[in-house]
């Protein structure tokens, strides 16, 4: 347990290295990054300050170092278009990410069981089927498509659900306010209706293929012919003997989940005009505002790869296997 | 794998014997090939939906290549007075709109024509890219193993841990968006895939006996790993390109929309849609509708293709998938 422990806490260590490089490099592979922070009329003298000013002229290594040594200390310098430091602006607009991301999943993660089980149990007949063709288009759909003709139908067809906004609720529940994040949840659900079914179809689609599969397979485990043979009912025998292992698949991605939840993320919350990294990220992109592109990554890779470290941790606690193996599955 | 794999070569042989042993004995290869066909298309027709994958995309790959000469404009026409034309309105000179046209009087066929083309080409392109970088580390890294191999694997590791859609973001926001760039950084994105899998092949297939005889026989490195155990492990990478290119399509779409792929003055699925947003309150469906049709139909049928090629191959690659 403790060397597998010490490995994985090295690895996480190399990974963070590896993300503050490459963020490093991006913003030196453009060439040279002081032409970002200086207008386009700016003399030469201007560019020569600038680029004191901002330590550009120094080696690579130093520069990075220093970058590394500003980031331990979460300053990712100011942002272009905001003009205060990035971390603040992307600190202020993760909460909202969390939510959305949280809503994603719950709801890739929880309505999958329920669409996996009733296909693989009825397998070959119009459920599996219409469950399976469904699970196959929805793993064909780009997230913001989804969000845009959920947009059209829901929001201006039908108008049932708001096409854009967000209440928040982590945002008062943290600074201590609990009473009003909790007046707030049930429109802050409200909200996060159309953009989480829009980030989670993917994964949805997905996990219900995964459990259909896995539970094909464990229906036909000898444990299972057994628990049968015994005169358990069929029911019990699905609830207590085969849904156990069944969802273990499930479980294993719930880490790797986020990251692929995150790609829908950003750009869904564009869809929505949603006001978390996604979008944040969206403009800073469109107005090359290099340092709040930065710090918006890093955050999200950063609390992808804190996450993947804590689902591996509890894995080995959950499967004792992982350990002899020496890593997961 | 390369018993499983030629199972069904084996199978095919056998039928041969069975029907004309002469020609199948003359010529083992050549009928067994041809049996192996009849038998894919067999399958693909029994399966319906390939059938469906397969015209779709051929289709789409007609519209990459010809899109220019059966786009009824030019793409990139505009026609302010015919602006927002609803789907088949008449257009200028008596032609017609068939999908309608967009804010700036632009005809949405002939731009869903030309898009296919960024579509498909950065998808293949990207899959060739990835695909050709991570055989050769997967490759590297079975066959000598040690430190090539942790090194090698390690940076797999890293790479995986970091959400591609990040990198992507941070690489095109700097090095600047257009097509190489994009092939570029969705190549890289796929590596790891292909390398873990040919590793694994590499390693069973490393102290086969055929492996052994070419070796024995004095082949050099090189064409031991290129030549005798290459060929040996292709067919599976084909069920994970197929699904690949679907991903890949769809991480282009993500991107354009974003801004970050082609230069705007190319047409593409996902900045046709990025660009619908801004006349969706309007209600203007069909500029939102049509793309992303475009999209699914395209994705969807590479899905299904992986689909049917993975349970052609072996069912039992599903479980690697």
């Amino acid at each position: 347990m403790g060397a597998y422990v010490v490995r994985r806490l090295l690895q996480s260590v190399i990974v963070v290295v590896g993300v503050t490089l490459v963020s490093f490099l991006a913003l030196q592979a453009g060439g040279d990054p002081t032409y970002l922070f200086v207008s386009e009329r700016a003399s030469q003298e201007e560019i020569e300050a600038t680029r004191r000013a901002l330590g550009f002229d120094r080696p690579l290594h130093v520069q990075y170092l220093s970058f590394v040594r500003d980031l331990t200390r979460g300053d990712f310098g100011q942002s272009l278009s905001y003009r205060q430091p990035a971390m603040e602006i992307v600190l202020e607009a993760l909460p909202a990410t969390i939510e959305l991301t949280l809503f994603a999943m719950a709801l890739a993660l929880i309505l999958a069981i329920p669409f996996g089980v009733l296909a693989a149990i009825n397998r070959g007949t119009a459920w599996d089927g219409s469950i399976t063709t469904a699970s196959m288009l929805g793993q064909s759909i780009p997230s913001f498509w989804m969000g845009i003709m959920m947009i059209l139908f829901f929001g201006l067809y039908i108008r049932l659900f708001p096409i854009s906004g967000h209440v928040p609720f982590l945002t008062p529940l943290l600074s201590g306010d609990v009473g009003t994040a909790f007046a707030n949840l049930p429109r802050t659900l409200y909200h996060l209706i159309l953009p989480g079914i829009a980030v989670a179809t993917y994964s949805l689609a997905r996990n219900t293929r995964l459990v259909r599969s896995s539970l094909l397979e464990v229906l036909e485990a000898d444990y299972v012919r057994t628990a049968r043979s015994k005169g358990l009912s069929e029911k019990r025998v699905l609830i207590h003997h085969a849904l156990r292992n069944a969802w273990l698949p499930v479980v294993t991605i719930v880490g790797l989940e986020f990251g692929f939840l995150l790609g829908g993320v950003v750009v869904v919350e564009t869809v929505f005009s949603y006001p978390g990294i996604g979008r944040l990220l969206f403009a800073a992109i469109n107005q090359r505002d290099i340092p709040l592109v930065q710090a918006g990554v890093v955050l999200l890779a950063s609390i992808f790869i804190l996450l993947n470290l804590l689902v591996d941790l509890i894995y080995v606690r959950l499967d004792p296997r992982v350990k002899l193996a020496g890593g997961r599955g | 794998m390369s018993e499983q794999l030629g199972g069904g070569g084996f199978e095919g042989m056998e039928r041969a014997t069975h029907a004309d042993g002469a020609i199948a004995v003359a010529n083992p290869r050549g009928s067994g090939f041809r049996r192996e066909l009849e038998r894919a298309v067999r399958q693909m027709v029994a399966a319906r939906w390939p059938v469906f994958a397969v015209v779709f995309l051929t289709l789409a790959a007609i519209a990459a290549t010809f899109g220019s000469w059966l786009a009824p404009f030019d793409p990139n026409r505009q026609n302010l007075v015919l602006r927002l034309a609803d789907p088949m309105a008449a257009g200028p000179d008596g032609s017609t709109f068939w999908l309608g046209s967009d804010a700036l009087g632009r005809d949405v066929l002939s731009r869903l024509l030309y898009g296919a083309r960024v579509s498909l080409t950065v998808g293949f392109a990207a899959i060739a890219v990835g695909g050709t970088l991570g055989i050769i580390a997967g490759l590297l890294s079975g066959y000598f193993g040690g430190w090539v191999d942790d090194a090698i694997m390690r940076l797999g590791d890293i790479q995986l841990a970091f959400p591609f859609i990040l990198l992507a973001i941070m690489f095109l926001v700097v090095l600047g968006s257009g097509v190489w760039n994009l092939i570029l950084v969705l190549g890289i994105g796929q590596w790891v895939t292909y390398a873990r899998i040919v590793r694994a092949d590499t390693l069973s297939l490393r102290e086969k006996e055929f492996v052994e005889a070419a070796r024995a026989m004095g082949d050099s490195t090189p064409s031991i790993i290129f030549r005798t155990i290459l060929p040996n492990i292709l067919a599976p990478l084909t069920v994970i390109a197929s699904f690949n290119v679907a991903s890949v399509i769809l991480s282009e779409a993500a991107l354009s929309f974003l801004g970050l792929g082609v230069p705007p003055e190319v047409p593409t699925w996902g900045s046709m849609l990025a660009e619908s947003r801004d006349t969706l309150v309007a209600n203007k469906w069909w500029l939102a509708v049509f793309p992303g049709v475009a999209i699914m139909l395209t994705v969807l049928s590479f899905n299904i293709l992986g689909d049917w090629l993975r349970d052609f191959l072996d069912p039992r690659l599903r479980e690697r998938t």
